[in-house]
């Protein structure tokens, strides 16, 4: 046991460690002239992924249930944190603070929304919770794309029609513009502040997975009915770690939204959700660490691969299927140890004396 | 068997149960009054009375199919009762959960084993004991001192509660990776964790060898003494059964065919019939 819970905790820091380590290096690239100038503009969205991918794992790995709609947290707590930065302009001059009351904002509403859905999806459970989730995405999305938010000196004016009906003074500005989007928006977000959102993210995600709750959450993963028949509520865990993950989805998503000056609800829709449930798959259910490099890889790959032009894609793709196999494979997995690329893994380890003798 | 020899004299109760003496000055631990349950027109459980005593060792034995694992479902919630009460320590529990029952003093282990296989043996334990070393989900994310002391508390609790059954060198191995038989040790540990007053046995001897059944029999005897609780099992191995039970139910087709100590149950004609077919025999004893 004392192996074990040293591990986790070397592991933990060694995450902390990966995350801080990267963000120097960035910086020195940055500093020296050494990024070019695409890849810098991908950093905050970098940042953002990776904060989704993180508290996807939350769900997906540590509660164990498939949910479909992560960018619809994302999309709230990409709206809200627009309009509360919007509406502070003028009595917040720090763009930082105002940054971070966005996201604050943005993950306070995100989360009201994930115990909202929370509350008939913990119904379910396996293939249904995932429809459903699937299903309150993509209700999430076209909701947005029809509100319409303005302010005057009179205060905030919402419509489900069109700008117009805002009736807005000579003043007014219009915030939210349907399907149009947030428009107009002053970008706030920076790399910075992506990466301290990542720590604020690991932070909570990692103590609470190596906490009572944590435990609890992966008891339910495990087994329902024997988590009950100890006395641990599943409802209340399995909401627990849904609303957490619909928190730090919404922070990701004001963080994401401010770095633009333009946002559309289309932007959040089912492919992102798909987009980010890979990062966490790939880079291994429950493996936190995975998530952020799994992120990172997948959102600077499709710019590295300019240079492939209009196959781009299709290159993408068939990397994201190899990585997918080499992963899952354990012949393909001996291979790549035998030529030296990969470490030994201890999960293989009896494999391979078997093999050896 | 040498340990037919220290018998426990067996009381009636005004509800014609039998509890043993020395629990007689205190309420039953569990009394329970024409319990039954019908799944659609099907009756699986009909008319099931039972008192247990404070520090009563109960068997429950019937034919496969007879509907001892459905008592115990009743009896945890898992299962709502269509009909009858059950009153623990006095206390109907017609509104609980399956989450309160355990809270209130039911622990439970299954037919077919339910751990946490993902987890380590030590985080199985600690699970069992959640409800006493608590914290908010808070102190846990910013590691307040609670969260330090709870912890310590928690480890050292499980690593006592491992002790009983020798397993403290496995607290660090994954629960799924273990054998069979420190499986079900496991699952008996994680249950009596939570801190019951009554512990449900299902099955405990089941795939084990006769010498690994003669020490279980000792572990609950054990565990009886030393935590004076109520322990109920389902078991079909006889002499695990006659050895260490009280007092013993038996059921067959859903109803209690005959109630009484392992000597009247194994002379009983219609028990010997439930299990043989025929009238003059002897169970496997």
């Amino acid at each position: 046991m004392r192996r074990l819970h040293l591990q986790s905790k070397v592991d933990n820091w060694l995450t902390y460690g990966l995350v801080i380590f990267a963000y120097i290096v960035i910086r020195i690239l940055i500093a020296s002239g050494n990024i070019s100038s695409a890849l810098q503009g991908q950093l905050v969205p970098i940042t953002a992924y990776i904060v989704m991918a993180v508290s996807l794992n939350l769900t997906v790995g540590v509660l164990g249930e498939l949910s479909l709609g992560h960018a619809g947290f994302m999309s709230v707590g990409a709206f809200s944190g627009v309009i509360t930065a919007t509406l502070l302009t003028n009595a917040i001059p720090m763009s930082w603070l105002r940054l971070a009351l966005a996201m604050l904002i943005g993950a306070i509403i995100a989360g009201i929304f994930g115990f909202l859905i929370g509350i008939p999806v913990m119904r379910l459970q396996g293939d249904y919770l995932a429809i459903v989730t699937l299903a309150f995405g993509e209700i999430i999305k076209n909701v947005i794309n029809v509100i319409y938010i303005g302010y005057d000196t009179n205060g905030i004016r919402v419509s489900m029609k069109n700008t117009s009906a805002l009736r807005l003074d000579e003043g007014g500005k219009v915030i939210l513009n349907g399907p149009m989007g947030a428009v107009g928006i002053t970008k706030l977000s920076s790399f910075t502040a992506g990466f301290i959102l990542i720590l604020i993210t690991l932070f909570i995600v990692l103590n609470l997975i190596n906490s009572r709750a944590g435990r609890a959450i992966k008891a339910v993963r495990d087994d329902k009915i024997a988590a009950e028949s100890v006395g641990i509520s599943t409802w209340r865990y399995r909401m627990m770690a849904f609303v957490t993950s619909a928190t730090l989805a919404g922070a990701a998503g004001a963080l994401y939204a401010l770095n633009y000056s333009t946002v559309v609800a289309r932007k959040f829709d089912f492919n992102t959700s798909i987009l980010i449930l890979v990062f966490v798959v790939l880079g291994r259910m429950g493996n936190i660490r995975g998530s952020i490099i799994a992120a990172t890889v997948l959102t600077v790959l499709p710019e590295v691969l300019r240079a492939f032009n209009e196959v781009r894609m299709l290159v993408y793709a068939i990397i994201l299927i190899l990585v997918m196999l080499i992963r899952n494979n354990t012949p393909l997995q001996r291979l790549l140890q035998i030529i030296g690329i990969r470490r030994r893994n201890n999960n293989l380890s009896t494999v391979e004396e078997g093999d050896d003798a | 068997m040498n340990r037919t020899a220290k018998k426990t004299r067996m009381v009636p109760l005004p509800s014609q149960s039998i509890i043993p003496e020395r629990d007689k000055a205190q309420k039953p631990i569990l009394e329970v009054h024409r319990l039954g349950i019908n799944f659609g027109g099907l009756v699986a459980v009909e008319d099931f009375n039972i008192a247990v005593g404070r520090t009563e060792i109960c068997g429950l034995i019937g034919p496969n199919g007879a509907g001892k694992t459905t008592i115990f479902n009743l009896l945890t919630k898992v299962y709502k009762p269509t009909s009858g009460a059950i009153l623990l320590d006095g206390k109907d529990t017609a509104n609980m959960n399956t989450v309160q029952i355990n809270r209130a003093g039911i622990a439970r282990t299954f037919q077919n084993i339910r751990l946490f296989p993902s987890l380590s043996v030590e985080d199985n334990v600690k699970i069992g004991l959640h409800n006493q070393f608590k914290y908010s989900m808070a102190s846990g994310i910013f590691r307040l001192p609670v969260f330090f002391s709870s912890e310590r508390r928690s480890r050292e609790r499980a690593m006592e509660l491992l002790d009983i059954f020798d397993m403290t060198h496995l607290a660090s191995h994954r629960a799924g990776s273990l054998p069979y038989g420190a499986q079900r040790r496991l699952e008996f540990i994680r249950a009596l964790a939570t801190n019951p007053k009554l512990l449900l046995l299902d099955e405990p001897a089941a795939g084990m060898n006769p010498s690994e059944t003669e020490e279980l029999m000792s572990n609950i005897e054990k565990i009886r003494d030393q935590f004076q609780i109520a322990i109920m099992l389902i078991e079909h191995d006889m002499r695990l059964v006659m050895g260490i039970c009280e007092g013993i139910a038996v059921l067959n087709y859903g109803k209690i065919i005959a109630k009484g100590t392992p000597e009247e149950i194994q002379s009983n004609p219609l028990v010997i019939e439930a299990y043989l077919g025929k009238k003059n025999g002897r169970l496997p004893c």
